[in-house]
């Protein structure tokens, strides 16, 4: 159902992967990796000053995908994030040939375990639990893993009374583990329940892509619902519904403003206001900056 | 179960119950239930005919029956949208689910459908939230819910009405993350290798079983459900007569506790070894 997404990506979001990031890091001088063209207004700079700027393009606000770990670095106070479940990995339920080895492979490539990093961090002195997808860990598909460290760390936050805040990403359920994933949309759908009922703020930060199983369950049942600008938001895959109604759709169809329009966002936020957004949102709802 | 239907493959499976014989929730309701009547609308759109719901006597006890609609031909299927719902398909479900809560019926959901809709439309009208909100809002129902995979059993568009105390399968039956066809086009970019698909999806009422997805399994006659619908509705009423006196015996707290820990367990993971972690370092 999802197909599209990685196609449509590959032309919108040529930009700011995390191949020329690392390059970057690790200075190595390849020319054209010192230049960052931005795929929407096709302006260009120097690939460190677009990273400084947080992958943001400073002359059309294209808002780049980060990674999870750069996300948690531009939201977490400094040095307050605990990770949780750090090690855990997902087996291969429905015996997909070769899921082991890939997963193996990406692993190493991405140094993350999955495709989601959850853990407790303070933002603005706010203590609060936090889930943050990766798309480049396939296509942040939700699986076992996935599933189950989300589910951990909203139980988490229920039992210690404190809001949880989901950066969502996502292609959707992860094929290759068959039905156990779909089954994580009732998993983590059921733990937003419980933290609602004890009482607990849950906000969603919708950022580039979210879809499939993952709109479909937790990133839609936020109290308070933000989108990054201009970020894909939607169920079903542009390519399936373009196949359906056997016309192009625009080109604003599922983007974040669009779901603003349409009832399903509470807000789009720009991401260098995302601290102050989410620290403002904890306090109106009576959560309290500590003192450490 | 019969050892002739216990040695179908899963791809004959799928042919059998996409036969046009393979009766729908319209053939089995006046087998199954002594009152049917049906109730339309979510309040706030439309009336979705891809989604039926209506109040119920099983037996001299009221319930709420909440179904995906399939036809048994093309202009069937063109009304009810073959079976594929819109967002207000789910939210009058919904509806009708807290409706149930309220005066304490049970409900019993018929999943049957290939998958949620997708188009313009729908998006539009946030097929994904009403999803959610239907995932989100059974789980924490406070009267019993029972589903029934009747024929197909697709995606989040079935899962909407699968969050349940106790979820069967009819013998043939399929419940699957995405139909095989699009499985295949998705991670091998070949939809004609649908078959394949099919065989190594695990989608089989056993393997449901298996992983935990289903707690049980309702016989087809040999040679499938179309073959005697009396006696396919008689086996799918035996169950649910059962399954939802064993349900009302227990007290709301246990039936959510139960209900969350279904779902909860399901996941296939494990804790990294140090030897790789070293090795990646």
């Amino acid at each position: 159902m999802f197909e599209d997404i990685f196609q449509v990506v590959k032309t919108r979001f040529n930009g700011g992967n995390r191949e020329k990031e690392q390059d970057v890091v690790s200075d190595t001088t390849i020319p054209e990796n010192i230049i960052f063209k931005c795929p929407r207004c096709r302006t260009t700079l120097f690939e460190d000053d677009y990273i400084r700027n947080n992958k943001v393009c400073p002359s059309c606000n294209y808002h780049g995908r980060l990674s999870a770990r750069e996300r948690i670095k531009i939201t977490a106070d400094k040095n307050s994030f605990v990770e949780f479940d750090k090690d855990m990995i997902s087996k291969n339920p429905i015996e997909f040939p070769g899921y082991e080895k890939k997963q193996e492979a990406l692993r190493s490539q991405t140094g993350l375990s999955d495709a989601v990093i959850t853990g407790e961090c303070r933002i603005r002195k706010i203590r609060v639990v936090i889930a943050v997808m990766d798309a480049s860990y396939m296509m942040a598909s939700m699986g076992s893993v996935v599933g189950e460290k989300i589910t951990r760390a909203i139980e988490y936050a229920t039992e210690n009374k404190l809001p949880f805040i989901a950066f969502t990403a996502s292609g959707g359920a992860r094929m290759q583990e068959g039905m156990v994933s779909l089954m994580q949309m009732a998993k983590t759908s059921g733990a937003v329940a419980r933290h609602g009922d004890a009482g607990q703020l849950y906000i969603t930060v919708l950022t580039d892509p979210t879809t499939g199983g993952v709109t479909a369950s937790f990133a839609s049942l936020g109290d308070i619902i933000i989108a990054e600008p201009k970020v894909l938001v939607g169920f079903a895959g542009r390519r399936v519904i373009e196949g359906t109604i056997k016309q192009r759709l625009p080109d604003d169809f599922q983007l974040a403003e669009f779901q603003l329009e349409k009832g399903f966002v509470d807000m789009i936020a720009e991401r260098k206001k995302m601290r102050s957004v989410l620290s403002h949102l904890m306090i109106l709802n009576n959560y309290r900056p500590e003192e450490i | 179960m019969n050892d002739t239907e216990n040695t179908l493959t899963p791809w004959e499976r799928l042919q059998l119950i996409r036969l046009k014989e393979r009766p729908t929730i319209n053939d089995y309701i006046p087998h199954i239930f002594d009152e049917f009547y049906e109730l339309h609308g979510d309040r706030c759109y439309g009336d979705d005919a891809a989604v039926l719901c209506g109040l119920a006597m099983l037996e001299g006890k009221p319930v709420t029956v909440i179904s995906h609609v399939k036809g048994r031909n093309l202009n069937e299927n063109k009304k009810v949208n073959f079976a594929m719902p819109h967002p207000e398909g789910y939210r009058k479900a919904l509806r009708l689910a807290k409706q149930a809560e309220k005066f304490g019926r049970p409900v019993i959901c018929f999943i049957d459908t290939p998958g949620a809709f997708c188009g313009i439309e729908a998006e539009e009208r946030g097929q994904g939230e009403a999803i959610a909100k239907s995932i989100c809002e059974f789980m924490e129902l406070k009267t019993p819910v029972i589903s029934v995979v009747l024929g197909e059993g697709g995606s989040g568009g079935a899962l909407a009405f699968g969050v349940c105390d106790e979820l069967a399968m009819l013998s043939n039956a399929i419940y699957s993350v995405i139909s095989p066809r699009g499985f295949a086009s998705i991670l091998w970019k070949d939809a004609t290798r649908e078959k394949d698909a099919c065989n190594m999806m695990k989608i089989t009422a056993e393997d449901m079983l298996r992983l935990g997805v289903a707690e049980h399994i309702i016989d087809e006659p040999l040679g499938g459900a179309h073959i005697d619908l009396c006696k396919t509705a008689e086996n799918i009423k035996e169950y649910l007569l059962n399954v939802i006196a064993e349900k009302s015996q227990k007290s709301i707290d246990v039936l959510l506790n139960e209900r969350y820990t279904k779902f909860r367990k399901i996941g296939e993971f494990e804790i990294r070894q140090k030897e790789e972690l070293l090795g990646n370092e």
